[in-house]
């Protein structure tokens, strides 16, 4: 089963004759993934690496190609529009790669978003992979293997990091999720923990938290509220001077809140097992599940 | 990315808001030109981007031409928090009968900008949600529809009872309304919003910063950007593309991805190493990239160790082995190297390095401890 996407993904690639379009269409397909359509406007009828119907709009892709799920690498300044377009053509899971995205653009987006039945993945995020069935983004496909670990992380390569050790050490996982580190994002850490609470596949969570925003702490009180899997977390930037950007939007330290002292702290009061380095992730699941 | 006070204002007076006029010099004679010009007595502000200028001397007020100058001699070349003031603001002094808060931040839980207005201005925003939260007053605002008069209407009577005062008041949050929307600001604010004894509501403060990730729409705005704010090496990163913020310890990182950057700094901590540096090279595998990280890295008096720890996804660990080797041929490195590669590519990266002398790691936790122990430390 695993969460959100699976042998029911029938994904269209929002940019898909673009650069980084192209090329992770075919890492994803590669790996698995159903790919049946691409959009890029004004190529519609053509076709991509021979057989993988173009069309102007994600509209006649989810007529034509029965697209469920999209994927964007479209630039900054046209991704926002690329979200609306998937969420406006019926699209139920929309997956977006694209950083840089304005602030302003994304506060305009959720609004849209919550009036109609899809779920938004990121921006600014590396998408989901469940081992060996389907991935939509850009996780590396060879580090992850099949088992019963689900991971959620605001990270991109912190996570595959974290992946590769617990595969490394023998551990699978369900699925793998990263939700984006922008301050604005669609699906948020409670999203994923409510989602593999409900999984049957899923045994246990590991949670990858960073500095900025209060996500951390949100997600901490509703592990010890709902959720009856053991989970395991991590944050990252505990010697981040304050203050001080780090990277994307999400690691701003605004305050008292948003500190990893402070993130630490409220995983530990809620039950969560906080490992100390990546590295302890794998014996703390292995001292819980 | 943050602007002056003085920046800040003009925009807040092409939006409408009463701003008094005011001018920015950069010697104590320009000062003294200003104060009187201005006429009467003037306050001297010190133009940096750092909070608390008041607590650090950087405001001073002066009765004339002679005391300007000499306020502006002592505040230009003042650091306040590592910053040098390079110009300062000369205002008038006004009458202040009451002093209020109102600024526009984004909301990171409510994903929408929320206006805030307190009637306890002139002191930290902080401070006043701190002791007196109930001075404190809100309004979420729908992007799609904007501020809406009585959102603004029903703050300013929270600011004032007098009907004229809270008029004039409510234009002044409908001004910053579309000051913080036409700008893509994340912050802005007036701090404080004066009311005078005459019955006038007068903006004398301005902040605002700008998303970074808007600046491309931007062009006025990056204008503005004051590149002696930076550090010179951060310029030169951010001028690379590259993602960089020095800070006081003897390791440096270069790291692929912010989590991960974060994630290898606290494990050079973990091992009794100080990061010198948070260091980002992105997703890019662009080898002139990683030559200027290397060059920044090398170029910072206090490492004594240096550490690059890759994950490759996206960027390609063979991109980074070549730009390593070809850095390493430009310039000459006086501290030791670590290197950590693993993910895409990582055996013909391990190869690129090894023929050209260089050893690669795949552990991180083994890579960090290497290069913790050759700055000497852990």
């Amino acid at each position: 089963m695993a969460i959100f996407i699976g042998e029911h993904t029938r994904l269209v690639v929002q940019g898909i004759t673009g650069r980084d379009g192209s090329f992770h269409a075919r890492q994803m397909r590669d790996y698995g993934t159903r790919l049946v359509a691409g959009v890029t406007p004004g190529k519609g009828g053509q076709t991509f690496d021979g057989d993988v119907p173009i069309f102007n709009t994600v509209a006649d892709a989810v007529e034509e190609a029965g697209a469920n799920t999209s994927v964007i690498y479209v630039p900054a300044s046209f991704a926002a529009d690329a979200i609306l377009e998937s969420a406006d053509s019926g699209i139920e899971l929309i997956v977006c790669i694209t950083e840089g995205i304005p602030i302003a653009d994304m506060m305009r987006v959720m609004p849209y978003i919550e009036e109609r039945d899809c779920r938004l993945v990121g921006p600014n995020c590396p998408g989901l992979i469940v081992p060996g069935i389907c991935k939509v983004g850009i996780l590396p496909g060879q580090i992850v293997r099949p088992g019963r670990v689900g991971i959620v992380s605001r990270s991109g390569t912190l996570t595959y990091e974290v992946i590769f050790q617990l595969t490394s050490d023998g551990i699978g996982q369900s699925t793998s999720i990263g939700i984006g580190g922008d301050p604005i994002i669609g699906t948020d850490f409670v999203d994923c923990l409510r989602a593999f609470e409900e999984d049957s596949q899923t045994d246990g969570v590991v949670i990858i938290g960073e500095i900025g925003g209060t996500d951390e702490q949100t997600a901490a009180r509703f592990v010890s509220e709902n959720m009856t899997k053991p989970v395991v977390g991590f944050i990252a930037g505990q010697t981040a001077p304050p203050g001080r950007r780090m990277g994307h939007a999400g690691a701003i330290i605004s305050g008292s809140e948003g500190t990893a002292a402070e993130k630490t702290r409220a995983f530990r009061e809620n039950g969560i097992a906080v490992a100390e380095r990546p590295a302890d992730i794998v014996d703390a699941l292995h001292a819980v599940l | 990315m943050n602007i002056h006070e003085y920046q800040a204002r003009e925009i807040f007076r092409a939006h409408g808001l009463p701003v008094p006029d005011s001018e920015v010099v950069d010697t104590p004679e320009g000062a003294a030109d200003a104060a009187r010009s201005l006429g009467g007595r003037v306050v001297i502000k010190a133009q940096v981007h750092a909070g608390g200028r008041g607590k650090a001397g950087g405001v001073k007020l002066a009765a004339d031409p002679e005391e300007a100058r000499d306020a502006a001699g002592v505040i230009l070349g003042m650091e306040i928090k590592g910053l040098r003031v390079r110009k300062v603001l000369v205002a008038p002094t006004a009458d202040i009968a009451t002093e209020a808060y109102v600024g526009i931040v984004m909301d990171r839980v409510s994903q929408r900008p929320v206006m805030m207005v307190s009637p306890e201005g002139g002191v930290d925003i902080e401070e006043v949600a701190e002791t007196t939260p109930e001075a404190i007053f809100k309004e979420t605002i729908d992007p799609r529809y904007g501020l809406l008069n009585h959102q603004a209407t029903r703050l300013a009577y929270r600011l004032f009872s007098d009907p004229s005062l809270a008029r004039a008041a409510a234009g002044v949050l409908s001004g910053l309304w579309r000051a913080y929307r036409s700008a893509d600001a994340t912050l802005a604010e007036v701090n404080p919003l004066i009311s005078t004894s005459s019955g006038e509501v007068l903006a004398i403060d301005a902040k605002m910063n700008i998303d970074d990730n808007a600046l491309f729409r931007h062009p006025e705005l990056e204008a503005m950007r004051d590149e002696d704010a930076e550090a010179p090496s951060e310029r030169r990163a951010r001028e690379a593309g590259l993602s960089y913020i020095k800070l006081e310890g003897s390791v440096a990182c270069c790291v692929n991805g912010a989590g991960l950057a974060m994630a290898t700094m606290d494990l050079v901590k973990y091992y009794g190493g100080d990061p010198a540096n948070f260091l980002d090279i992105g997703g890019s595998s662009n080898p002139d990239k990683v030559v200027c990280a290397l060059e920044i890295m090398a170029g910072d008096p206090n490492v004594r160790s240096i550490l690059f720890n890759i994950f490759g996804g996206i960027t390609r660990c063979d991109d980074v082995a070549n730009g390593i080797v070809e850095a390493m041929s430009r310039l000459e490195l006086r501290v030791p190297l670590t290197i950590r590669l693993t993910g895409t590519n990582e055996e013909e990266a391990v190869g690129i390095l090894g023929a050209a002398g260089f050893k690669a790691d795949t552990d991180m936790d083994r890579a960090v401890q290497r290069a913790v122990r050759a700055a000497g430390v852990g």
